[in-house]
């Protein structure tokens, strides 16, 4: 029992940044702007968050840096796509590869700092309680966050006026343009939290889950949350399922290893690919469906005055 | 303040413009005779504080202070196993280094090749098997260490299980874990080995991830053959104990490390720059060991009893008397089929062939 309790542990744990950031790139997404800068936000969020970590040796402190680097970076994007109405997909790409450079330059003098982490939760009485005493209360902080962000997100998108215009604009930004809603300020917004959200995955990375630097640590959880929200189909309830999933994969061919099974590694590593595309298969079988998951203007710029 | 840092800075860049100037019009200054000899080294990753690349470059400064201003030592880091190390190795020998020392094992067809082109250098290729007039190899019998580490976790293991995170299935790799699994198994015959493969020499998110997968099945003893120093954080941790690999880490693990198998170059690296210098220099083919001081025991954790400290002293002496091999048979491998007979020791290329696990590690080797 013990051992199946270990594995939600490090199950949840390897999932939570992949919440974060398909969250966050979700929310981006259902306002019609496609960014697929995800991994180099990420990146830059993690080395903030471990400088910050390593100068004034506060994990909260520098989870907030981290989170406003992410937002920082996302502002560059949404100020070449919206406003200057670059293409979204070439600008996507090079945050990407912008944030995993400037990432590795700013790091280079911290690379092996040893931090403190960031402390799984300790309740005293409730922490040691088996079985569900781990599960409910020894967690990292960050998996409770990143389990109310998606209640957060859940009801914004569906149960708030604000909500419901960031999914018009996502469908139609010139009908929602037309009865008067800010079409690029809400894009903005969206792109910015998105941004925060990545820049907070990157920071659980290099101060929770594995407390150190180096370059490209993040080791491509940004395109999987990419592939995430796809997955998904759009709807934050199954990016936390899949992000579970996905996040669990490596994992359990460690376990599987470990136990002595043999599954090749590398068949491993492309499911979630492989997922995707499966998803992405039977939605695009007929356009209804198409219609009522991806959003309509989903990576098209839009611009007020056109 | 900020102004003084910004003029330093300048004066600073006008030192270096005024130094390249310089070095054009005087070319070749290592050539002259009473000038330094010119060393180079190349290293595969970044030298961060910690790792194979660290350990090189311990050896090079270590090098340079024995030697003082006899020798002038350059190096390039970071530089990617395949076209790109062709071209380093190429400038390092253009710029007038008279001995290159190239510490990655995938450099060892750009170090024959460009060889070829300057008869006139001298290099040093480590871990690889190709020698030519001018280029000599070099490597550790790591194992010898492994085996002393293995001993030391069959002494501290309470569940009688070790887990060990790996990177590639390639021979040394494997003759690492057997010499693991042997040592500990000479203390502890009930102790078993958990090997996980994540596939990559560093990647501290997967490295992480096995480490904390193998304790989740029982391993209290952990080890490594990657990089990073990610296994040693996540026994930390776990609290269980951790053996590391290529530095000592008792930093990222002060209670977790029970001892470590460092590299240490810097010995051989002056001896064979002296060499250089006084001409007597010849490619050979070095494979050293805890007698040549090229692998060093860690400091033991303190949690380690000290008749075990004792016994694997011991047994280390044995190994530099050259009275006793970690690979002495009767060695059967975890099919149960005999690989060698009682009393025999196994020879050096037999060894560096090795692909398959003795008995006492679970699991079967991916081929």
């Amino acid at each position: 029992m013990e051992h199946v309790v270990d594995l939600v542990v490090l199950t949840l744990a390897a999932g939570t940044p992949l919440v974060y950031a398909a969250l966050g790139e979700l929310v981006v997404e259902r306002s019609g702007v496609l960014n697929l800068g995800v991994e180099g936000m990420m990146l830059v969020g993690a080395v903030t968050a471990f400088i910050t970590a390593v100068v004034t040796g506060s994990s909260w402190l520098a989870i907030a840096a981290g989170t406003l680097a992410g937002a920082l970076l996302a502002v560059l994007f949404a100020v070449l796509t919206l406003s200057l109405m670059a293409n979204q997909v070439a600008a996507g790409l090079a945050l990407s590869l912008f944030g995993a450079g400037l990432s590795a330059f700013v790091g280079k003098p911290y690379v092996s700092r040893v931090i403190d982490a960031l402390p799984s939760l300790q309740v005293p009485g409730l922490t040691d309680l088996p079985v569900l005493g781990r599960l409910v209360f020894g967690l990292n902080p960050l998996v409770y966050v990143s389990v109310l962000l998606l209640v957060a997100v859940q009801w914004f998108l569906y149960r708030t006026r604000a909500g419901l215009v960031l999914r018009a604009i996502g469908e139609s930004p010139g009908s929602a343009h037309a009865i008067g809603y800010p079409v690029v300020r809400i894009r903005y917004a969206a792109v910015v939290f998105g941004g925060a959200c990545a820049g907070l995955a990157g920071a659980y990375l290099a101060v929770a889950y594995t407390p150190l630097w180096v370059e490209g640590m993040t080791a491509g959880r940004g395109w999987i949350a990419l592939a995430l929200v796809v997955f998904a189909t759009w709807k934050p309830g199954r990016v936390l399922a899949g992000a579970y999933l996905f996040g669990g994969v490596t994992l359990a061919q460690f376990q599987a290893q470990a136990s002595g099974t043999e599954i090749p590694s590398q068949l491993l590593s492309m499911l979630p690919y492989v997922a995707t595309i499966v998803v992405l298969a039977i939605i695009s079988r007929d356009a209804t469906s198409i219609r009522l998951n991806a959003p309509a203007s989903l990576g098209k710029p839009f611009h007020p005055d056109r | 303040m900020v102004d003084s840092t910004r003029n330093n800075a300048r004066r600073h860049a006008l030192v270096t413009l005024a130094g390249a100037v310089a070095a054009t019009i005087v070319p070749a200054r290592a050539q002259q005779p009473g000038g330094a000899y010119k060393v180079a080294f190349v290293y595969v990753s970044p030298i961060s504080d910690a790792g194979w690349t660290f350990q090189h470059d311990s050896g090079r400064r270590e090098m340079e202070k024995a030697l003082g201003g006899k020798v002038v030592a350059q190096f390039v880091e970071n530089v990617p196993e395949g076209a790109d190390a062709e071209r380093v190795i190429r400038e390092l020998a253009q710029a007038g280094n008279q001995l290159v020392f190239t510490t990655s094992f995938g450099y060892m067809n750009p170090t024959i090749k460009v060889a070829k082109s300057f008869p006139g250098t001298r290099f040093e290729h480590a871990t690889g098997y190709k020698t030519d007039a001018n280029v000599g190899v070099y490597n550790a019998r790591f194992y010898e260490g492994r085996y002393l580490a293995g001993m030391v976790a069959g002494r501290m293991t309470k569940s009688n299980v070790a887990g060990y995170v790996a990177a590639f299935p390639i021979p040394e790799v494997v003759m690492g874990i057997n010499a693991f699994t042997r040592g500990m198994r000479a203390v502890n015959p009930k102790a078993e080995m958990k090997v996980v493969w994540v596939n990559s020499w560093f990647d501290p998110g997967r490295e992480r991830q096995a480490a904390e997968t193998l304790v989740s099945q029982g391993a209290d003893v952990l080890t490594h053959h990657t990089d990073s120093t990610a296994v040693v954080q996540a026994a930390e941790a776990k609290k269980v104990h951790a053996v590391a690999y290529h530095s000592d880490m008792s930093k990222y693990g002060p209670n977790a490390q029970i001892t470590a198998v460092t590299h240490q170059w810097g010995a051989y690296y002056t001896q064979r720059v002296q060499d250089a210098i006084a001409g007597r220099w010849k490619p050979d083919n070095v494979w050293g060991g805890l007698r040549d001081g090229m692998i060093k025991m860690g400091p033991f954790g303190k949690t380690v009893p000290k008749d075990v400290q004792d016994l694997v002293n011991r047994t280390g002496a044995d190994i530099v008397a050259g009275k006793f091999h970690p690979f002495t048979g009767p060695i059967k491998d975890n099919d149960g089929k005999e690989r060698l007979a009682q009393g025999q020791v196994m020879p050096d290329d037999v060894l560096q062939k090795m692909d398959y696990y003795v008995e006492g590690v679970q699991g079967k080797l991916p081929k």
